[in-house]
């Protein structure tokens, strides 16, 4: 085999929360009560919309999930290398090992600072030397420059509307070959937004980003598009693989504490007596500590830890994904207190509910009604609390990176590009692409996150749906 | 209601108990201060001396919680546990790992803390609750409905991106104000206008959204209808009823943040070089200095509790129907 999987911890987390994801799915795919509020969130438009932009970041997380060590032919000998990489690194190979001497802009051919160069004719002059691999292709840039980056912007519009095409054939032909109708017909109501599933916007958006996607691929076989950073990295990569570091902290943390506040939360109201004031204690205990003291303390725990059994970790990658984990547990820590309470409040009044009381009275047994009764009625609070909290984590993120009590700074994370680039503002001229693209990655997945959210919410609120009906 | 307040204080003790025995945990069973002492001086290649030294020379010498080389009361008292922990409860916060008193430090960084603080909250409040009441009375028309787009658009930019383009273009092109830096008396309005700023301008999104979910959640209740029955104008069924009811949740919300006023912005401080509590805690995280953030832990701590119980007063002070147990 050329390359052998490898499972991080937090890899394996990631895994699970597909696994129960698609399990989640399956079940509701078969349960009335959960579909129609899912229907509802992909009827709305806003909802459509948000769902496929969330979708393409998934999808690039997932890829970057994957990890794997390549085989390497050694004078005869075969065995893995020590790198571990992601599917997505090696789609991304290019990017990833062009690497420049140092700055240079978005599509540039020439580097951001002036060089000694050695002239053909054996003379030094200071001028801004030729990128090794931005717009290498080209003999003149001066001339040529504009008309390249014209030409493949076009080549990459016209694949993407290919593709774009393509799929929306493919799709529509689909549907009315599901519904039953002629394909004209169909596509005259998509046309005319007339559909009860908004699929002229999810087209619209589907086709935005295909062909966004085309023309950054085209421009990128020949460019940094992006720009390169302090020392030549392509940032379009780096952004990129921000993307995991931020869907981690985003899903994993509301996760990994997840089972201790669902249990604690229901047993508290459930129970009532000394079992809530002990739960009450404990919560109102943590919620009392200021949240990023807690993450600072425990963070610096971590360093002294990691600097004292230095010897257990084999790579930097190992490292950093368990600085990654450690960080979604601590960061939960701080932030289970409040799905907790809202859990006790409901699990207290679901208790003197009839057909809670109904179950006591045949004789069901404590454990079987929280499972039963208790933890499905209030699972929509649980999915609430999830998507409203995820945009949250992954602005905090940013914020603690910048404290350096963040994710480990080699690890690729939209706060360590923020914080390492933001001092570069006072060049001059100033280099603005490494923010730029930080803070426009993250602003159109909290966009999408916070849209998302607002649908869910309202769709799965029993409270607001009785307000609307 | 003294009853109450007194049986509230007693609450809290257990609390800070709970919170304290976290912060001993944390920062002396899972990690030896020599582990600490090591962080300090450097990872390897520290004798055992220089070690020993630097723990006597902070009092980190000491057992954990038993000292059984001296005699009576001592045993308990000449301990890490008392000396460093309970001691809190009495405020003493001690000396810092660099030798500073702590307490003299608070009580002279807490002011320019207070000084962005407080006026971001209440020019915050006043704008939020403006707007909010804007769209309300615009509400189901264009005017609503491009507000909602445009808050959730101001809600999703990381408040790391307004600091950074705040002082980008009004300090550093347009020469408004300084970049960063603090000056006491008169002359520090001109330090604090653009953190004061920033700091409205990132709090607008959720604020507003919130405040506008308060005020249509009561505008569907009876006596709006019946105010509208009686012929008032929307806008005086707003100001005089919807506002005034929907402060009820609004001023309990901001009392129960009044007092972590004090501890200051760890972002904005530390960004625009306010020598505040914020930026105070920020660099005692990168320090390591853990003295200071033991004490900071209690002293959020005690705060939060403090405004746990003003809530609860408040509530019983502007809404007659509640009584406190």
């Amino acid at each position: 085999m050329p390359l052998i999987p490898v499972v991080l911890w937090t890899d394996a987390l990631v895994y699970l929360l597909i696994l129960v994801a698609l399990g989640f799915a399956l079940y509701a795919m078969h349960h009335e009560h959960l579909r129609a509020p899912w229907r509802a969130v992909i009827r709305s438009p806003a909802g459509m919309a948000s769902l496929i932009v969330l979708a393409v970041y998934g999808g690039i997380g997932i890829l970057d999930t994957v990890h794997v060590r390549l085989r390497i032919e050694q004078a005869g000998e075969a065995r893995y290398g020590p790198e571990i990489l992601s599917l997505l690194d090696l789609a991304l190979t290019d990017l990833r090992t062009r690497q420049e001497k140092t700055y240079s802009a978005p599509l540039a051919t020439h580097l951001y600072a002036k060089e000694s160069i050695l002239q053909p004719d054996g003379t030094l002059s200071r001028d801004y030397p030729r990128l090794q691999y931005g717009g290498a292709h080209l003999r003149d840039p001066g001339t040529e420059h504009a008309r390249d980056i014209a030409g493949r912007s076009g080549q990459g519009l016209v694949e993407g509307l290919a593709l774009w095409v393509l799929i929306s054939t493919l799709l529509i032909g689909g549907l009315a070959y599901r519904q039953r109708q002629p394909f004209d017909q169909l596509f005259g109501q998509i046309l005319r937004g007339q559909t009860e599933i908004p699929w002229r916007l999810a087209l619209f958006t589907l086709g935005l980003i295909l062909i966004l996607a085309s023309i950054t691929a085209e421009l990128a076989a020949a460019y940094h598009v992006l720009g390169t950073d302090k020392v030549g990295e392509d940032v379009l990569y780096q952004a990129l693989k921000g993307i995991r570091t931020g869907l981690v902290i985003g899903t994993l943390t509301t996760l990994v504490m997840l089972p201790a506040a669902l249990l604690l939360g229901v047993m508290a109201g459930y129970f009532g007596g000394w079992v809530d004031d002990l739960i009450q204690y404990l919560y109102t205990t943590l919620n009392s500590i200021p949240g990023v003291l807690l993450i600072a303390a425990a963070i610096l725990m971590l360093q002294v830890y990691m600097n004292a059994h230095a010897d257990d970790f084999k790579s930097l990658v190992e490292r950093a994904d368990l600085r990654l984990l450690w960080l979604c547990v601590i960061l939960g820590v701080t932030s289970w207190t409040g799905l907790c309470r809202l859990l006790r409040g409901e699990a207290l009044k679901l208790r003197e509910s009839d057909y809670v009381l109904a179950a006591r009275a045949l004789g069901v047994g404590h454990f079987a009604i929280i499972v039963r009764h208790l933890l499905p009625n209030v699972f929509h609070i649980v999915l609430i609390n999830l998507v409203l909290d995820f945009s949250g984590l992954v602005l905090a993120e940013a914020v603690l990176s910048y404290i350096n009590i963040g994710v480990d700074p080699t690890m690729y994370s939209w706060g360590n590009m923020i914080n390492s680039a933001r001092l570069e503002l006072a060049r001059d001229p100033v280099v603005w692409w490494s923010l730029a693209a930080a803070f426009g990655f993250m602003f159109v997945l909290i966009l999408a996150a916070n849209l998302f959210a607002d649908v869910v919410r309202d769709a799965f609120d029993p409270r607001l749906r009785i307000l609307r009906a | 209601m003294t009853a109450y307040l007194i049986r509230r204080v007693l609450y809290a003790i257990p609390i800070l108990i709970g919170v304290n025995l976290i912060t001993f945990i944390l920062f002396f069973i899972v990690n030896s201060p020599d582990d600490m002492a090591r962080m300090h001086l450097g990872q390897k290649r520290v004798i055992p001396e220089a070690i020993e030294a630097w723990k006597v020379e902070r009092g980190y010498n000491l057992p954990l919680l038993y000292n059984g080389q001296v005699e009576g009361f001592r045993r308990l008292t000449d301990t890490i546990f008392f000396q460093k922990s309970l001691k809190l409860f009495a405020f003493q916060f001690g000396l810092s790992d660099s030798g500073r008193d702590i307490g003299y430090d608070i009580s002279q960084r807490m002011w320019p803390s207070l000084a962005i603080a407080v006026p971001v909250l209440f020019v915050g409040l006043l704008l939020n609750i403006s707007y909010a009441l804007f769209i309300v009375f615009f509400r189901a028309t264009h005017i609503d409905f491009g507000s909602a787009v445009l808050l959730v658009i101001l809600m999703s930019i990381s408040g790391l991106f307004y600091i950074i383009s705040g002082q980008y273009l009004m300090a550093k092109l347009w020469h408004l104000v300084p970049v960063s830096g603090y000056r006491e008396g008169l002359e520090s309005w001109r330090f604090l206008i653009l953190p004061v700023l920033v700091g409205v301008i990132s709090g607008i999104g959720s604020g507003t959204r919130w405040y506008r979910t308060l005020f249509l959640e009561e505008i569907e209740r009876d006596y709006v209808r019946t105010a509208r029955a009686k012929g008032l104008p929307e806008h005086l069924v707003l100001f005089r009823h919807v506002l005034r009811n929907a402060l009820i949740p609004i001023l309990t919300g901001v009392v129960a943040i009044l007092p972590l006023l004090f501890m200051g912005s760890l972002i904005t401080e530390s960004f625009f070089g306010i020598p505040g509590l914020g930026s105070y805690t920020i660099d005692a995280i990168n320090n390591q200095d853990f003295a200071i953030v033991r004490a900071m832990v209690f002293l959020g701590a005690v705060l939060h509790i403090l405004g746990l119980i003003l809530t609860d007063i408040s509530y019983t002070l502007v809404d007659p129907r509640v009584r406190l147990p």
